[in-house]
């Protein structure tokens, strides 16, 4: 294949990277930028996601479009439950430290991960596609699914957009974000808001699983790839941007897509990592972060 | 009326207010004076629910506010206009007065008659609160708490870092929200305000409310300002 249709191939690749982990990744902002809570465990939500879709189009006796619409409802509503009940249990009585929340969620990380190996077992399993739909292009033929995932989670976002700036719920979630203690004052419960936004970065990562475990297998251990890559778009984006988020998820997903074609996915992650340590240096608040 | 019955309180282990009693009555503005560092600011958290009370009770009507979680006590009917007006700065106009709608879920009839009150902000709805001017974040402030339609309005020290004009205008506010039977708590730090729009005058120390004079009894140099507030 020539240069010009091997760098279609791997912008198309990365797009698909970028959607997905937009969603992942504005998960985790709003998570920390409404509670300043950093969720470690925020991948593993990704991967119980994954597992959950792997357990409902397996044993739904649904074609493979309604098992994977089931999937889409069944494991981010699961996902959010798993969350929320976190929140209430385990960092609302630690008072949403900071520091004590990463310890706690890093222990919640292992917890995950081990019950989705006993209960799921270590083996890497697909599921099996919606659709089958390939767009044959001149040089090359390439999959409508990812095609589909990438409008998908446009759509997804948008609607979080939607809810963020354009709703009650939303509203109280800024202003919550801006200031806790006077939120209060206006009778906002902000204990509800809390379980109510980890439960929705929850359902955001595993939103994201669903729509990529078609194209990557479900596995115990596929948490570690989208946190990493999280919180990098999280830290250039500017901790708690949404904007900043979706700008850096575009930026990694699309860089990590060309330079894993081209070259390898280790110096992906390699040059990713460094862009984060660049940022760290010469613009700690992000490139949209407000200055501390 | 609003009733503070022996409250000790403050954060942590450190303690602020040492069983401190006043009360508020509907229609009144009762002025809490007193030097830096007495506990105004914590008197009036604790009145609202962010600061946890120890001991003692504060009551409003028949309700105990104290034993209320925090984002309950606004929707009793107590609003807050906190020192720094702590505005959602990020958010517009509009959207920080929606949030004053919300605990007593208050319809347009309300906003309208807020904004009537500070038309300046009525200009401004679409503007991010925190590009405001100092006294235009003031009067958002006011307004923003007046949208709960309070029984009880608490203010700290309304017309800090104000110009005189502003002063004036907050000063004016003031006296018209006691005409609708408002009790109005205000904390200050200016003889010449509080001689303009209190009907009483609380003066601390020591986490105490030591003393409570009516303001018929004050003149500009009376001594319990020199004593309790050093001018």
């Amino acid at each position: 294949m020539s240069f010009g249709p091997f760098l279609l191939l791997a912008v198309l690749e990365g797009t698909v990277m970028a959607a997905v982990l937009a969603l992942t990744a504005v998960g985790l902002s709003l998570v920390f930028g409404v509670m300043r809570v950093v969720n470690v465990a925020h991948g593993e939500f990704y991967m119980l996601g994954a597992v959950l879709a792997w357990f409902v189009t397996y044993y739904l006796p649904f074609p493979p479009l309604l098992a994977w619409m089931a999937a889409l409802i069944i494991a981010p509503v699961l996902v959010a439950a798993v969350a929320a009940l976190t929140d209430v249990l385990v960092l609302k009585r630690l008072k949403y430290n900071p520091e004590a929340t990463i310890m706690a969620t890093i222990g919640l990380l292992y917890m995950l991960q081990q019950a989705a190996l006993t209960v799921y077992g270590p083996d890497a399993r697909p599921v099996v596609a919606p659709f089958e739909w390939r767009i044959q292009l001149p040089w090359f033929g390439y999959s409508g699914y990812k095609l589909f995932v990438v409008v998908a989670a446009i759509l997804v976002l948008m609607a979080v957009w939607w809810v963020m700036t354009r709703t009650k719920a939303g509203l109280i979630m800024r202003a919550t974000q801006v200031d806790r203690d006077t939120a209060q004052t206006f009778g906002i419960n902000v204990n509800r808001v809390y379980a109510g936004t980890f439960a929705f970065g929850g359902a955001l990562a595993a939103v994201a699983a669903v729509l990529i475990v078609p194209i990557q297998q479900a596995h115990y251990l596929m948490g570690h790839d989208p946190l990493l890559l999280s919180f990098i778009v999280v830290i250039i984006g500017g901790l708690g941007s949404i904007r900043g988020t979706l700008v850096a998820a575009v930026i990694i997903g699309l860089s990590d897509g060309i330079i894993s074609m081209f070259f390898s996915p280790t110096l992906a992650k390699i040059i990713a990592t460094l862009l984060v340590a660049l940022v760290l240096v010469f613009r700690p608040q992000g490139l949209f972060g407000a200055k501390a | 009326m609003l009733r503070v019955d022996g409250i000790t309180a403050g954060y942590g282990p450190v303690t602020i207010l040492r069983d401190l009693s006043f009360k508020a009555e509907a229609g009144q503005v009762t002025c809490i004076m007193g030097r830096n560092g007495v506990g105004k600011s914590t008197l009036m958290r604790a009145i609202i629910g962010l600061v946890p009370v120890q001991s003692g009770q504060i009551t409003l009507g028949k309700v105990a506010l104290h034993a209320l979680p925090p984002h309950q006590v606004p929707v009793q009917g107590v609003a807050y206009v906190p020192q720094g007006r702590r505005l959602f700065g990020p958010l517009t106009v509009a959207e920080n007065i929606e949030i004053g709608l919300l605990a007593r879920k208050k319809g347009p009839q309300r906003r309208d008659y807020v904004l009537d009150l500070f038309p300046r902000l009525r200009e401004r709805l679409d503007q991010v609160a925190s590009t405001l001017s100092g006294g235009e974040q003031q009067m958002l402030a006011i307004a923003r708490a007046l949208c709960l339609e309070p029984e009880v309005m608490l203010l700290d020290e309304p017309s800090e870092g104000l110009q005189p004009s502003m002063i004036t205008l907050i000063h004016e506010t003031i006296l018209r929200l006691r005409e609708s039977g408002i009790a109005i708590i205000l904390v200050e730090q200016r003889v010449d305000s509080v001689l303009r729009v209190a009907d009483h005058v609380a003066f601390m120390a020591n986490g105490r409310v030591e003393t409570v004079v009516p303001r018929s009894d004050l003149a500009p140099d009376s001594m319990l300002f020199r004593d309790y507030l050093g001018v």
